[in-house]
């Protein structure tokens, strides 16, 4: 497949193994495959573009999507029933509501002229989430060649190692495949092979070396740093733009963007600050350091009253119920009605910034329950400021 | 048996029609070799298992022939041809005219039928008695049976069909709720009402759970050799030849063996990125200090800190927030694990955690790991601060 190395990029070593495994059409191939390797590491790209390009028949799964037996089972009867009856016609939707029914309804679909003498591959993406549903569904798909006595193959696409997978009395075990993490230059390949056409290439590159060299020794995480590539680099033609420098001056280009890169990794690295946020930022020309963050984590000024509800609602939930007698003589932990004004309006408040959750239904008849969600960094801060000394106060520091 | 394999004569003016012919039996060897390795056609002779099928072929025949009842459980490891050798005893026992017109067989597997309400039904399923039963409904478990083994009977009433059961993953079915759908074969082949057979085929040692035995054989399972790791090994060799390279090497085999033994922790380790390997040696050596004693995420910043700090050092003074989303991503890898599950009365830093890694993996892993700064290789080695 020539046009394949273009498409799968540093990854020609798995594309060859994953074909010659899948051998001709009407080979049989292993019962189970197992992938495995770190987030963006390219399995589901590689197996849904190899499966695409070679169009073998095969339906594609996410057990995120489909988190229960039945939505999965169903949904692979139904995309395996449009696949056989390829032209047109809408066909009546397949209930299943057991594996039993699954294998039965599959031996049946299988029959078609369309799919008979060719392997049909059923890939299950994210299948760490199989070990949470019913227990006889992972050892089921793992023999399902043997189950059914017909040419399928189940793919396994995870993050987590194959031994975390096994069940306690054992199954049949698969073959595992692992996906290299991408090396440095190969991310370097791939990221600027997504440069924009009105910029050399060359340009791009050094661009992404600088970029690499601020987020590559916290995070190698392909799909991040592409998303923290595209945001940024408007940031870093803005010289060039402005006709400040040329493209060549890679001094000039470099002292602008590193702080603004150092800045992006306590913000939008950190989901801190929106992505739509972060450009707004770059349009404005505003100074990074005021920007607020999504949590009001250090940029918030409240008022006085609403210092201390917070104050009384970290000791209410951190503190064990028991011990506040200890601590407090005329009043315990729970927030009852004192004569703090428009109280329930601040509470709404600080729900709304986040520094409060309400924890329980909504439906308890002895009032709504609340928890505070705030560091202890930012508790003692906020404490500071009205000359409230927090610690005395907190068990775990007796 | 190969089946259509021929030699063919090289000639040189014909190279190009003797290369597809070539190619063309090649795809055959393929196909056949992959029909065994992977899905195990039953044509393979058994080998070291003769005893126990000859047992075996016996009890079925006395069964289907002289109308009595038996009960058989096959005990073996995973791999061990229980399948294969009921498969076989089945296949000889069909080829006896007077049993392939009058035995039933019924299949049922513990991953399948997970309870004995849908057992019940896949059973009237595979005796085709769907039309009998209708819209029937039954009192018990026993009346809906025992009203399906009534149906097989004979026309004159004397006799019934004898009826092989064979129960895959009998452990599960044991599993049931009041065990009523093995109660109630059992019951059935001990009333002599129909002449049952009850082949049971199981990996389980013992019925009840055994922490160590299970612990014991997961450790081993990697290491012992059995024949589907062979199966997968042959296979993998095999998936390496082509119509260039149309025999298997040595060198095939080899490389075949790698891939087989990764250790697959390690390779896991190999794609974190440099701050996620700092915080995995700062829990090392909480690990070494406190024997083993669980950590929490401030603690293992605290001794982050003291490693970032030093004069000489590569590694950046990252924001505490940054440090915490690669924590995170080493709980999602579930490379650490909370030591219960998330309660709802401490904050994240403080959730207590355990380490699932090893020195000896931590090490190992550290040596392959692609650009790793010396400072922190040296700081993995000790963490005495006095360098």
């Amino acid at each position: 497949m020539p046009h394949l190395e273009n498409v799968v990029l540093c990854r020609e070593s798995q594309v060859s193994i994953l074909q010659s495994l899948f051998g001709e059409r009407h080979h049989f191939s292993f019962p189970s495959i197992f992938i495995y390797g770190h987030t963006a590491s390219g399995k589901t790209y590689v197996t849904q573009t190899l499966l695409k390009t070679l169009e073998l028949p095969h339906v594609f799964m996410n057990c995120v999507e489909c988190f229960t037996s039945r939505l999965l089972l169903e949904q692979i009867l139904n995309k395996l029933n449009h696949l056989r009856s390829s032209e047109g016609g809408c066909s009546t939707h397949i209930t299943c509501e057991t594996f039993n029914d699954f294998v039965r309804l599959f031996k049946q679909i299988t029959k078609a002229e369309s799919l008979k003498d060719q392997t049909v591959y059923i890939v299950l993406d994210k299948a760490e989430y199989l070990r949470d549903m019913e227990a006889n569904l992972l050892p089921g798909f793992l023999r399902l060649q043997e189950l059914t006595d017909r040419n399928v193959t189940v793919l396994f696409l995870s993050e987590i190692v194959w031994e975390k997978f096994r069940p306690n009395t054992g199954c049949f075990e698969p073959f595992v495949l692992y996906f290299p993490d991408y090396s440095i230059g190969n991310l370097q390949k791939i990221l600027s092979h997504d440069h924009p056409p009105e910029y050399s290439a060359d340009f791009y590159a050094a661009y992404i070396n600088i970029l690499l060299g601020v987020f590559y020794t916290v995070c190698r995480d392909l799909k991040e740093l592409r998303h923290l590539a595209v945001l940024n680099f408007p940031k870093y033609c803005e010289p060039v733009v402005k006709g400040e420098a040329n493209e060549r001056d890679t001094r000039k280009l470099w002292r602008n963007i590193e702080p603004h890169l150092k800045r992006a990794m306590q913000t939008v690295y950190l989901r801190e600050i929106s992505s739509s946020q972060w450009e707004k930022v770059q349009k404005d020309d505003t100074d990074p350091a005021q920007l607020k963050g999504l949590s009001a984590y250090t940029h918030v000024e409240l008022p006085y009253y609403s210092k201390f509800i917070l104050i009384a609602a970290y000791l209410a939930s951190y503190n064990p119920a028991r011990t506040d007698k200890r601590f407090f003589l005329k009043h315990h932990g729970k927030i009852k009605k004192t004569s703090f004004l428009k109280k329930h309006e601040k509470i709404t408040s600080l729900v709304t910034l986040q520094l409060l959750t309400l924890v329980g239904h909504d439906d308890q008849l002895d009032g709504p329950k609340y928890k505070c969600t705030v560091s202890l960094d930012f508790i003692r801060a906020i404490a500071r400021t009205v000359n409230f000394d927090i610690i005395k106060y907190l068990y775990d520091f007796l | 048996m190969f089946h259509g394999f021929q030699f063919v004569k090289m000639s040189s003016r014909k190279s190009k029609s003797n290369n597809l012919i070539h190619a063309e039996y090649l795809s055959q060897v393929q196909r056949i070799l992959r029909e065994r390795f992977c899905h195990q056609s039953p044509h393979s002779n058994l080998f070291g298992v003769q005893v126990q099928y000859k047992h075996l072929i016996e009890l079925l025949k006395r069964t289907a022939i002289h109308g009595e009842s038996n009960s058989v459980l096959i005990i073996g490891p995973r791999g061990s041809g229980k399948t294969m050798l009921i498969n076989h005893a089945l296949k000889e026992l069909m080829e006896v005219e007077e049993v392939s017109e009058n035995v039933l067989q019924v299949h049922l597997n513990g991953l399948l039928q997970i309870n004995d309400k849908i057992a019940l039904k896949e059973i009237t399923r595979q005796l085709n008695l769907e039309n009998v039963v209708g819209d029937k409904v039954f009192g018990s478990f026993a009346e809906n049976l025992s009203f399906l083994l009534e149906a097989l009977k004979r026309g004159d009433r004397s006799s019934s069909c004898p009826v092989i059961f064979i129960l895959d993953e009998f452990d599960l079915f044991a599993h049931h709720k009041n065990q009523t759908l093995l109660y109630n074969l059992f019951d059935i082949s001990q009333s002599a009402q129909t002449p049952l057979a009850v082949i049971g085929l199981t990996c389980r040692l013992c019925l009840t759970e055994d922490r160590s035995v299970r612990e014991v054989l997961q450790k081993h399972f990697n290491v012992s050799k059995n024949l589907r790791s062979l199966h997968m090994l042959l296979m993998l060799a095999l998936n390496r030849v082509t119509t260039s390279h149309p025999f298997v090497t040595a060198a095939d085999l080899m490389e075949a063996n790698q891939l087989c033994s990764m250790d697959s922790k390690a390779n896991i380790v190999h794609g974190l990125s440099v701050l996620e390997i700092c915080l995995i040696i700062a829990m090392k050596h909480l690990n070494d200090i406190y024997e083993e004693e669980p950590f929490n995420f401030q603690m293992v910043y605290n001794e982050f800190q003291k490693f970032v700090q030093r004069k000489a050092h590569s590694v950046y003074n990252f924001e505490k927030p940054v440090v915490m989303k690669a924590f995170e991503h080493l709980q999602q890898l579930e490379l650490i694990r909370p030591m219960e599950r998330t309660s709802v009365n401490t904050q994240r830093e403080y959730q207590l955690m355990k380490l699932l890694l090893d020195n000896t993996q931590i090490m190992n892993a550290l040596q392959k790991y692609p650009n790793c700064p010396t400072d922190v290789r040296q700081w993995a080695t000790s963490s005495l601060s006095w360098l």
